[in-house]
Formats: structure tokens, sequence, C-alpha cells
């Protein structure tokens, strides 16, 4: 600012630029400072590092620095057969797993093209759903937490802890489930299980979830450090690549559960959200509501579940079951076949997306007809949400920054991979 | 389509070809429709316009971008190709976009088009070096500052090149040369009857005569060349033991008496054969 000025006294007196006690006061320039938000910063959800410029406490520019947390996934996985690389999907998004899961056991589905038996396709819809539930506890309740409220968050990892439990009496995992397989699920459900999350959504879940929102939905200052906080029109939030909640949170009704139906979503019946500002406030509300739609879809689930077998029974995919696999020679080779050189893909190339609770999680795979694939691109939701900071953040305080991140949703172990 | 993959308009794969080829003109070098999905192989050169066609032209409407992938075909000429996965809102259809690229042809940029792009052709480059014509931020993004290399790149190794640790000396983290204590351990479950082409180990042997009494069959003539090499190696090494009687001096040796060819199979003793 000082080399546009003309060092005039005159002027200077003029324009009230000094004054007896500090002549030169007019003189001071201002210059914008630059801070990094992280990479250890507990509300960064884990290692972000934000390259900021700000004016005073205004922020001019964002720099995300990602990739603290790359572990070469896409890598690995062009040295593993199909079934090694599933639970690479697990450690991916591992708030989500069985969404990561879901994309690409459907992408190899696809180019298999392999039959899925009713029950399982019932099952992977059920505990998808049960994962978003999940999911959007831990976000919503660190959402809340970012902007100052303690007490919801404490509330809500009381279901997430729920969630964690039934997954481990499903698949023997709290987190890395490992629980979808190309062809169906790893093992049937005992039928106790299915009747406790039913009493479940209609108790447990309903009571904690709506105790702990009716606390911050209404309330004023969490309204003021969210409403009209980083607004997203239509037009931006195509153009940047929004999906999930954050294009919902603008007011475009995309669910790719509704619009592309995979497995069972097809019978469901349930509402998309949208929002109407495009603000925070907004993308927080609409995962709200997600939580009770999903608790919706799930007690469907429950209600229609058929029985019958819970994975393909092409034996050339789906590998027979240890007891099968003790009786019978024919079992005992497949058995030996799929677990050591596994099955082998067809040449060709598919792009699968999955409404994952972040958003759209898609496996872009190439396959050249061998037992491993050759390329398996990962598209994480939090890539093109992260992308957008700069664009959310400009000309908010600082302290909005959380509250921005907040309502991304992001994780890094997905959008690192 | 018996697989329950997302089910979008896979109807309008055929129009979407058709109103593609009047949309793109000589752009568009190939498509193709193939497990439900189209592709489009478009040139370098007409890849700003194709997009914006593609984007802009009722009919095909595809408003949004959601990943760019590269491929790496290391036997090609131009051996990257980016794809570009495109989604259409109003349409509720997919296609991907194809573009072949080299280490020093660069691709034209669509950050002028999709803001989205500029991150995803950053990781393009960061993973496989194709160069974007046009980006303005084209730096590494998810590996590490002062990073070396491609690694997403079919000859970068699995390992890569240094690790890195903390020394407590230097008091900083320092890289060194990958080590390995355990090799990664890679199978081949190609099948030999399905005609693989490398040598498994012990195949080499093959190639030699075999000692006596190998479980493979051998010509007559073979046998004898075999012999006839072992025993004038075994005739070479004096034998320290006392066989014959000329060398005990008991008695009278016979004319034609000759040491006893040694057994190959039988390790020599200490000191044998000095």
């Amino acid at each position: 600012m000082t080399d546009t000025l003309i060092d005039d006294p005159a002027l200077d007196k003029l324009l009230h630029r000094t004054d007896a006690a500090h002549p030169d006061a007019g003189d001071v320039a201002i210059q914008n400072y630059t801070i990094n938000f992280g990479p250890q910063h507990p509300a960064a959800h884990g290692v972000l590092r934000l390259v900021m410029e700000l004016d005073g406490e205004i922020i001019e520019r964002v720099d995300p620095h990602v990739g603290l947390l790359h572990r070469g996934t896409e890598k690995l996985i062009e040295y593993k057969t199909y079934a090694q690389a599933l639970p690479y999907f697990d450690r991916l998004d591992y708030c989500s797993p069985l969404g990561m899961e879901h994309s690409f056991v459907l992408a190899v589905e696809k180019l298999l093209d392999l039959e899925v038996p009713a029950r399982a396709q019932y099952l992977r819809t059920f505990f998808a759903e049960l994962t978003r539930i999940s999911n959007h506890m831990l976000n919503l309740g660190s959402h809340v937490m970012d902007v100052g409220a303690m007490t919801p968050n404490l509330w809500l990892f009381e279901i997430r802890e729920d969630c964690l439990n039934f997954f481990e009496r499903a698949s023997g995992a709290r987190m890395h489930s490992n629980y979808f397989r190309v062809g169906g699920v790893h093992q049937d459900v005992p039928l106790k299980l299915l009747t406790d999350i039913g009493d479940w959504l209609d108790t447990r879940l309903p009571r904690l979830f709506e105790d702990a929102i009716s606390l911050v939905a209404d309330n004023r200052i969490f309204k003021q450090r969210n409403v009209d906080i980083a607004v997203v029109s239509r037009d931006d939030a195509i153009k940047w690549g929004f999906s999930g909640p954050m294009i919902r949170g603008s007011g475009i009704p995309w669910d790719l559960r509704k619009s592309q139906p995979y497995d069972a979503y097809a019978k469901m019946d349930f509402e998309v959200p949208v929002g109407t500002r495009g603000d925070c406030y907004d993308r927080f509300m609409v995962r709200v509501e997600e939580v009770r739609q999903s608790a919706r879809i799930m007690r469907q689930c429950l209600n229609e579940m058929p029985d019958g077998p819970i994975a393909s029974l092409d034996r050339k995919v789906v590998p027979p079951k240890r007891g099968e696999m003790k009786s019978s020679m024919e079992a005992l080779i497949h058995h030996f076949k799929l677990y050591t050189e596994g099955y082998h893909v067809p040449a060709g190339e598919v792009y699968v997306a999955t409404e994952s609770p972040k958003g759209e999680f898609g496996v872009y795979l190439v396959a050249d007809g061998s037992n491993k694939p050759y390329r398996c691109k990962i598209r994480p939701t939090a890539f093109s949400h992260l992308q957008a900071m700069d664009m959310m953040c400009k000309g908010h305080m600082l302290a909005d920054t959380t509250a921005i991140l907040g309502a991304i949703d992001v994780v890094f172990g997905e959008c690192d991979r | 389509m018996r697989a329950p993959a997302p089910a979008y308009a896979a109807d309008l794969n055929g129009a979407t070809i058709a109103a593609a080829r009047d949309a793109l003109g000589t752009a568009l070098v190939d498509t193709r429709d193939a497990v439900g999905e189209v592709a489009l192989f478009v040139t370098r050169d007409g890849l700003i316009d194709a997009m914006i066609a593609l984007r802009d032209t009722p009919g095909l409407e595809y408003q949004q971008l959601m990943e760019i992938a590269g491929v790496d075909f290391p036997d090609r000429s131009e051996r990257f190709e980016v794809v570009y996965c495109l989604l259409s809102l109003t349409r509720n259809h997919r296609i991907h976009v194809h573009v072949a690229a080299s280490e020093e042809t660069p691709v034209p940029s669509v950050t002028g088009i999709w803001p989205v792009a500029g991150w995803l052709e950053r990781e393009v480059y960061d993973m496989y070096g194709v160069l974007f014509a046009g980006n303005r931020d084209l730096r590494r993004i998810l590996t590490d500052y002062g990073f070396r290399g491609h690694p997403q790149r079919k000859d970068f190794p699995l390992s890569g090149f240094v690790e890195l640790r903390y020394s407590e000396e230097a008091k900083r983290v320092v890289y060194e040369p990958v080590q390995l204590a355990q090799d990664f351990r890679t199978f081949d479950f190609m099948s030999p009857w399905e005609g693989a082409e490398y040598v498994l180990p012990g195949d080499e042997k093959g190639a030699l005569p075999e000692a006596k009494g190998a479980p493979t069959p051998l010509s007559a003539d073979q046998i004898q060349k075999a012999d006839a090499a072992q025993t004038a190696k075994a005739t070479a090494t004096t034998p320290k033991t006392t066989d014959s009687t000329a060398q005990t001096g008991v008695g009278k040796a016979e004319p034609d008496a000759k040491p006893k060819p040694a057994d190959p199979d039988v390790l020599k003793g200490k000191g044998e054969g000095k």
C-alpha cells in the first residue's frame, strides 16, 4: 500500500494521515498473512493442511494440501486378486466401510455379468443403510462439536456404538467388516440379529437421535454458525462435481439410490430430502433427514427380506463354504482354486458409482482378463468437495472454516487413498 | 444385464452414440458400447470442443464431470489413456471419453469447462506424468513434497524407491533407499497347459542330458554320452581308497584292472581328490 502513496506532507495532513503522537501512522503497510490450518488440527477431521491467506479474520484464499494419508491403494490393488482387493475398500472411508465395498463389488459383478440372489441384495441394501446411519452419526456429531456444542456428539456416539456392535455380530469386525462379496455377502446373519436391529430401529435409535438433534436443530447459536455459511448455488454444485448431501443441500434432488437404483433399492420406498438455500445448515439437515429415511429403508428390508442363498451359486466365482468343502471333492477343488488363483474377470472397463453416505463413490475398473485388476481408479467423494473449499470459504471468517469442513463430511482415508 | 449394478438409462446408449457422432464430427475417432457402457474415443486436439459439445448439445447434456482416470498401456506408442467420466443429471446417463497421450504430448485442460477438473488433472499428472496444457496449477497432489517419479506407471515398482523414517541423530525425517526384509510375494497362476511363456525353475535342466536313472526317458545315444562324460570326469580324480590288488601290492594285478568309477551322486569325503 505504501508504494502507491504520494509522499506529500500537505496531502497527508489533508487526509488525516498523520497525527502528533505518531507522525507516520498513515504509512502502516497492511499485509495479508498466511497461516497453516492443520495438518494436525482436531477440526480438520484427519490430516488436512489448509494454507490460508487471511485479511484480518476474513479468508481471502484457501489452498488445501491433501495426500498426507496417501497409501497407494490403487497401486496395491493392481497387484492383488479381486478377492484380495476388497479389504482395501474398508480402509478408504473407514467411517462407512460397507459403502466403499458396495461400489467395488457391483463393478466386478457388472464385468462378470453375475446374478445375485434376492436375499443377498436385501442384506447388502440393509447393511449399506446401517452404514449410512453410523456414518452420519459420526459426521453430525463432529460437525456439531466443531461449532461448539458438546452433548449431541456424545449422544450420537451411543448410536454409532450400537451400529458397530451390529456390524460385529454380522461380520465379526466392528469397523473393517469385509462383509460384501462379489456375488453376495460373506455369510448369513442370525435371525436374532435382524430382530434386534428391528427393535433398535423402533426404540433406541429414534429416542437417542431425536433427542440429540432437538438440541441443535433449532438452537440459536448453531444456526448463527451455519445458516448462510458457504452458500453453493445449483450451478456451482454441478460445475464443481458435487454429489450426495452436498448437491442435495443445494437443492438438486439427485440421489443415485433413486435415479440409478442398484441391489434392492428399486423396491424401496423412501424420500430424497433437499435443501433450499445451499448452506451448511441445509447440508446438516439433509443428513438428519437421511438418517430417518435410512431407518425407513431398513424396516422395509426387514419386512420383505426373502429366504434363500446369500451369495451366487456360481462356483466359478463364489467359493463354497468350508463345511461343503470338507465333504465334496468338487467343492474342494473350487475352494482351493478360488482362494489361491481367484477368478478371472473378462476384459472390459466399467465405471460404477453408488450413493455412499458422503456422495458418489465410484470405481473405474479396467480388467484385462486375468485374475487381477489392470487398473482400479477410485473416485473419492471428498476430492471434488474439498477442491471447492476455496470457492466456499472466500469472504467468510476463519472460524467458519470448521463449520464448512464439517458440512463437507470429509474422511482422509478416502480422499487420499 | 443380470448384475444388480446401478441401473441408469442404458437404453439411451445407441441414441447417445448417434447424437455424439453428429455433435463431435471428426473429433470422434471411435465409439464402443460394451458391458452396457458407452465409451467415446476423441482426438487430443478436438477434446475441448468435444467436451463443450457433450455438455451443451440438447440430447447429450453431460453437465457433470465426475472423474478423470489415467490408465497406462506401456505397449502403445502413446502409452497413456486419460478417461473422463461424465454424468448427465437430466438424461440420467453416463459415458466415458477417452483421450490418448504420451509423456511429451500435453492434453488440453478442461478446467475452463468444469473447475472440478483442476484437482483431477493434478492427480493424473502426479500419478502418470501426463501434462495438461492450460491447467494453471499443475502441482503434485497426493504424493509427498519433493517426490520424484510417477507411481501409477506400470514400470514404477510397487515398493517405490525410497522410504522415510525419523532419524534420532539428524533430528529430522530422512529418506533412504527401500530395504525389504521380505520380498513381495507374487504367484503366477497361469497354467502351463494354457501356453505360459516363461521357464519354470528347473526347466533349464531340460536342455542338458540328464544323469543316469533320471525319470525322463532319454534316447540311447544321449545316455551313452552322459555316461561317457561322467566316466571321463571320474577317472580324472585319483581315488584314495585301495581298490585293486595292484595298489595294495598283494598278489598280481589283473592286466586290465581299472579303478572303479566314482558315483557322481555321492559327495566326496574331506580332502578327497586333492
